[in-house]
């Protein structure tokens, strides 16, 4: 065999024989450091495309374009007998009132289809509007009054510029309009106010008059049940496995259980929700109780992994010291192990919530997808949440649902950044070292 | 609401029991509780077991039985012109009857025999409650009767308490248990019932997929095809895309912050990558959409390629972007695993860092990351709001990532939302679809658990 | 008895005449604010083998690895004063820290052999540092450095079998080939045989009794006996200072200091 090389090579020559390669050895080392660089700032990149695309496209819906009108109240349309019954005064014709309002405004315009577009300049919601006034305050009939109304969406996306005026008067907006709203403009008829209709309506057909409020309770009554169910379940479960459960194949089969649930596909639990709850035990369609109950079960898993998780951290000096003083192993584990456990297991309940708040797929599945105008005010009635509106506004074809849809995309990322910022606060403020 | 206002009684009367239990075996002893075997407290919670739990057990059982039996009481008593509708109708006109229960529906201009039925339901809901009302609360005065006598000082009753709690516990590890059968079977049935209409080897190996069915029998096409190839080569093309942004992009941000990265730039980038895995798939659908593809649409027509505006492309490259923190965090954990003394070993023969992470510590991970790739992927395979909003509808079997394909998700919700027969092929398709995704992700999962279990031990 | 802060002032004979390998002068290590190397001067003679010895704490190992620039991959960790290696000071900045590990080679507390095939961990050194040219060349290094290492015939026929699947003993004799696979002028050992059998660590110590022929060794070791076994000098540690170096046996046949003398015979440690 021949060994020579080892033998006689001098060390001088093979020092100079690794310097020759260190060049090149640096460079890659320099490559492959900055790709990893690139890596990250990559990934950054595109949460700030994602950020600024959203913030930027749904900024604009938190004003909505209003219209003032001069509305005679006229007591020969509203009420002809003057028989103060509300009954009458709900039926009248608002409507009427409105166009009257506009057309006065706009005394030249004549023809017939003219006359439609501008009627269309106002929201049919400026119906709804009068009728409140009216029906709160029935002394307003046959009074003048001025009182700013919301345009209707296609004026509203016109003027923030959304959409262009089509010069040949083919498309929606047509020249005569553009001239309207610009005369409206020069009167101080026509303004930009805060959109207070998308805080605190529910869903319409109508992008004006569309709001969350309606999904932010659905939310709230599914998210309600999902935590009243989940946190008990859960912390039980991560009790008894990490305290009590006895090492054997049944415990193996129920952790290995949780783990698969864990990364089971959200949809399919949404699959499970309509075979059994809705089609096996006939709850309710569309009801936050079914919700919460698909969403329990499917947060379960992360909420006793992280309470296992939690419970894991108590040394086990805390228990052999109460059961030391002779307490059973229940009360050690209520009394001394659970409360010091109690701030993981609360975080990671938030992280669920959380999780469980952006949830859509599961809740298309058991019908919490419908079109629902009332705000529910219970588990059982029919109702959607914020992550579902979102999902039908992002599909509505009108151009002004796309900035609604950001906003309310905007409020979703905002109430999880409250949830997420509250989970960090309480693990910073209860970190412990044992 | 009434339900609500039972169970508050039935949780009024259980602490009623515990201040009794209390109260009494403090008085049998005349204060001296030394003589008890256990605290006072807990014979009042074993009062309060007794009163509470057996009554919430009946609710519970009650409520979920309830409306299935009320439904088909109320059918069976519908006149003989209904009784002979075929099924899906007949579940239509018992929706109409729970709407005009609400009062959804306004009273005028309706079947009398509707109406009937209508009384007849809100009949049965109003005794159905009442006898829900006498049973719940005679099994909860029954209850605090049997216990309340059963008390004495020497009865040991921390011990029956804890193992009362103990049971709880059980049963609650169970559900995880109830949910993966209940998944299975709810999958399994439907699935069953859809082959028994379509042949289950046209379902597999089928080319074709388009589930309209015809509305009348003349129509062309009337039977719908259902062969689930094209769904899943577009399942898998939108996750290979997904894959090919996640995990280059993913591996390397988690192999410089555990390598390379400062304290400091760890502290902030990691949290902030996290964020990424935050953010509800419905705003990366949205996202997708609405900004990455129509400008990989424009992107395309400039370089003169025809892009479909509902491309694979943009589906995969939004899919890719949420799965970056699943595989970063993933490949993070399993790099963190890898003893230093490798890297200590590597760096001492006169590696440098670079040399040391791709020839020692990525090689030593490998199983760690292709684990978590697996994982990844089976969240890809599995993630639906992307692929409903940005991905198609049209089941074209391509290999070209520009044009729309669609997946086994956006299938299973077109199938189910909105108004569904529950027999229609149509219908029970999405639940067979829904079982091939099922087992699919598991098989991926369990897969990737074991490995990277594995590979956990190889270094524990 | 001495003064206290006297007693921590260097005895026997740190500086040598000739022969001298490493010249370490006012050499401090700091973690932090801590300060695990108090102003530690002392000359490492060549083809010798050096032991440090010392109580768990004493900064031996931390010293160990200013020889091989270790301590760069740990962060916050500063090293001052000089280590002159062949006349250069290897913390110069214009000393390049792969460099010097090609010409240092370490072997490590626990045997870390990489999850490769035995051929590969031995070829990882020299396949990096580009020495062999083709596969003959390859080969010749691996087997020499697997003959070196006294290992070669037991793992003559497995050669694509992964290191980890070796007994204790033979990874870290093959731990011991990967090091000089790189022929390096100084072998630095970090309590080599602390996870082993009595076996086991005779080999390693005939092993090191061996190389002494052709490399400079320094060896940290808790076993006193392991250390007047194989080493011709010994270096006391106590607290970050160097207490007594001299001849081995004369360290442990006739301390000068009391403190070496305790933990010579076993009153601490």
């Amino acid at each position: 065999m021949n060994k020579s090389y080892l033998r006689d090579e001098n060390s001088a020559a093979r020092l100079l024989r690794i310097k020759a390669g260190l060049r090149r050895r640096y460079l890659v080392e320099k490559v492959f450091k900055s790709v990893g660089v690139v890596a990250i700032l990559s990934a950054l990149a595109m949460l700030a495309v994602l950020f600024i695309s959203i913030t930027g496209k749904g900024y604009s819906a938190f004003q909505q374009t209003f219209i003032r009108l001069d509305v005679k109240f006229d007591p020969s349309l509203i009420d002809p007998d003057q028989s103060g019954d509300a009954e009458v005064l709900s039926r009248a014709d608002y409507g009427g009132l409105v166009k009257k309002s506009l057309r006065e405004m706009f005394p030249e315009v004549k023809q017939r289809r003219q006359k439609k577009d501008l009627y269309s300049l106002a929201s049919s919601g400026a119906f709804f509007q009068l009728r409140e006034m009216v029906m709160a305050d029935p002394d307003l009939i046959g009074t003048e009054q001025r009182i700013w109304v919301p345009a209707d969406d296609d004026v509203d996306m016109l003027v923030k510029g959304h959409i262009q005026a089509d010069s040949e008067g083919s498309g929606r907006i047509k020249p005569h309009t553009i001239h309207w709203i610009n005369t409206l403009k020069e009167q101080g008829a026509l303004e930009m106010r805060f959109n207070r209709v998308l805080f605190t309506n529910g869903d319409s057909r109508e992008p004006e008059l569309a709001g969350i409020w309606g999904a932010v309770v659905g939310s709230f009554y599914t998210l309600l049940v999902t935590l009243l169910l989940s946190f008990p379940l859960g912390v039980a479960t991560a009790v008894y496995l990490e305290e009590f459960a006895p090492q054997n194949i049944w415990t193996d089969i129920i952790e290995v259980n949780i783990n698969n649930l864990a990364a089971v596909p959200s949809i399919v639990f949404g699959l499970l929700g309509l075979a059994v709850f809705l089609n096996f035990f006939g709850l309710p369609r569309s009801a936050p109780m079914v919700g919460g109950l698909v969403l329990t079960l499917m947060t379960l898993p992360t909420i006793i992994i992280a309470s296992r998780a939690s419970l894991k951290s108590v040394p086990p000096s805390i228990r052999e010291g109460a059961l030391g003083v002779g307490a059973s192993k229940m009360q050690a584990v209520t009394d001394h192990v659970l409360p010091l456990a109690m701030p993981g297991m609360l975080t990671g309940t938030i992280i669920g919530m959380a999780r469980a708040l952006g949830e859509t797929a599961p809740l298309l599945m058991i019908g919490m997808v419908a079109f629902i105008v009332d705000i529910p005010t219970g588990i059982f009635d029919k109702a959607t949440a914020l992550p579902v509106q979102i999902y039908l506004w992002a599909d509505s074809p009108e151009r002004a649902f796309v900035e609604r849809t950001s906003a309310a995309i905007i409020i979703l990322l905002a109430f999880l950044l409250v949830m997420n910022a509250v989970a960090v606060v309480l693990r910073k403020k209860f970190e412990r070292r044992w | 609401m009434n339900n609500l206002v039972l169970l508050t009684v039935i949780i009024l009367l259980s602490s009623v029991g515990y201040f009794l239990g209390k109260r009494r075996t403090e008085k049998s002893v005349k204060g001296n509780i030394r003589t008890l075997h256990s605290l006072p407290g807990y014979y009042g919670l074993y009062i309060a077991f007794w009163c509470g739990l057996p009554a919430v057990l009946v609710f519970l059982l009650w409520m979920a039985f309830q409306s299935s039996v009320i439904t088909s009481l109320v059918i069976s008593d519908l006149p003989r012109e209904f009784q002979s509708l075929p099924e899906d109708r007949l579940s239509l006109v018992f929706n109409d009857i729970l709407n005009i229960a609400s009062g959804a529906i306004s009273h005028e201009q309706i079947d009398q025999a509707l109406l009937e039925a209508v009384d007849h339901y809100n009949r049965l809901k109003s005794t159905g409650f009442a006898a829900l009302l006498a049973v719940v609360l005679s099994v909860c005065l029954a209850g605090l009767g049997i216990s309340l006598r059963k008390i004495k000082p020497d009865m040991p009753a921390r011990a029956i308490v804890e193992r009362a709690i103990r049971l709880l516990m059980i049963l609650c590890s169970t559900i995880a248990i109830f949910t993966t059968i209940g998944i299975v079977l709810s999958v399994l049935f439907e699935a069953i019932r859809f082959f028994q209409q379509i042949a289950f080897t046209d379902f597999i190996f089928g080319m074709h997929w388009s589930p309209q069915m015809a509305i009348r029998e003349d129509q062309v096409g009337a039977a719908g095809s259902f062969g689930m190839i094209p769904l899943l080569t577009g399942t898998l093309m939108i996750s290979a895309i997904a894959m090919l942004v996640a995990v280059p992009v993913g591996l390397m941000s988690a192999i410089y912050m555990s390598e390379y990265a400062a304290e400091r730039v760890r502290t902030v980038a990691k949290p902030v990558l996290e964020i990424l895995a935050g953010i509800p798939t419905v705003v990366y659908g949205f996202f997708a959409a609405l900004t990455v593809a129509p400008f990989i649409r424009e992107f395309g027509s400039d370089m003169g390629l025809d892009v479909s505006s509902e491309s694979a492309l943009a589906a995969g490259l939004v899919m890719g972007i949420m799965i970056i923190p699943f595989v970063s965090s993933l490949s993070d954990d399993v790099i963190k695993a890898v003893p230093q003394s490798l890297r200590d070993a590597s760096l001492g023969v006169g590696a440098t860092q670079s040399e040391t992470i791709i020839r020692v510590v990525v090689p030593a991970a490998l199983p760690g990351i292709v684990g978590s790739i697996l994982l990844a992927v089976s969240r890809a395979v599995g993630e639906t709001m992307i692929v409903v909003m940005a991905a198609g509808l049209t089941a074209n079997l391509t290999a070209n990532p520009l044009q729309a394909v669609t997946t086994f998700t956006v299938q299973i919700v077109t199938l189910l939302i909105g108004d569904q027969e529950f027999d229609s092929a149509k219908t029970l398709a999405a639940f067979a679809l829904g079982l091939v995704l099922f087992v699919m992700t598991l098989v991926l999962n369990i897969v990737a658990l074991y490995v990277v279990r594995r590979y956990r031990e190889q270094y524990e | 008895m001495r003064a206290p802060e006297e007693s921590l002032k260097t005895v026997g004979t740190p500086i040598l005449e000739k022969n001298v390998k490493i010249s370490c002068r006012d050499v401090n290590v700091y973690y932090g604010t801590k300060q695990a190397i108090k102003d530690l001067s002392v000359d490492i003679a060549e083809r010798e083998v050096t032991a440090f010895i010392g109580p768990s704490g004493c900064g031996k190992s931390t010293f160990l690895r200013c020889f091989n620039r270790m301590n760069d991959t740990i962060k916050d960790c500063k090293v001052t004063g000089e280590i002159i290696i062949d006349d250069e000071n290897i913390y110069d900045k214009k000393i390049d820290a792969v460099l010097l590990r090609a010409r240092i080679g370490m072997v490590f507390q626990k045997p870390n052999p990489f999850p490769k095939s035995i051929y590969q961990n031995v070829a990882y050194g020299p396949r990096i540092h580009g020495l062999a040219t083709n596969k003959a060349e390859l080969d010749d290094i691996v087997i020499g450095s697997l003959e070196k290492a006294g290992l070669f015939n037991e793992v003559k026929d497995q050669l694509e079998h992964p290191g980890t699947s070796l007994s204790g003993g033979q990874q870290q004799r093959l731990c011991i080939a990967r090091a000089i696979s790189v022929q390096p002028e100084l072998i630095l050992m970090d309590e080599p045989c602390s996870a082993l059998d009595p076996i086991a660590t005779g080999k390693i110590e005939e092993l090191i009794n061996e190389l002494r022929k052709n490399y400079t060794i320094i060896i940290v070791t808790h076993s006193m006996q392991q250390a007047a076994r194989v080493s011709q000098r010994t270096a006391f540690f106590h607290l970050g200072g160097l207490i007594e170096v001299g001849d081995t046996k004369k360290i442990f046949v006739n301390p000068e200091h009391r403190l070496t003398q305790d933990y010579i015979t076993g009153r601490y440690g």
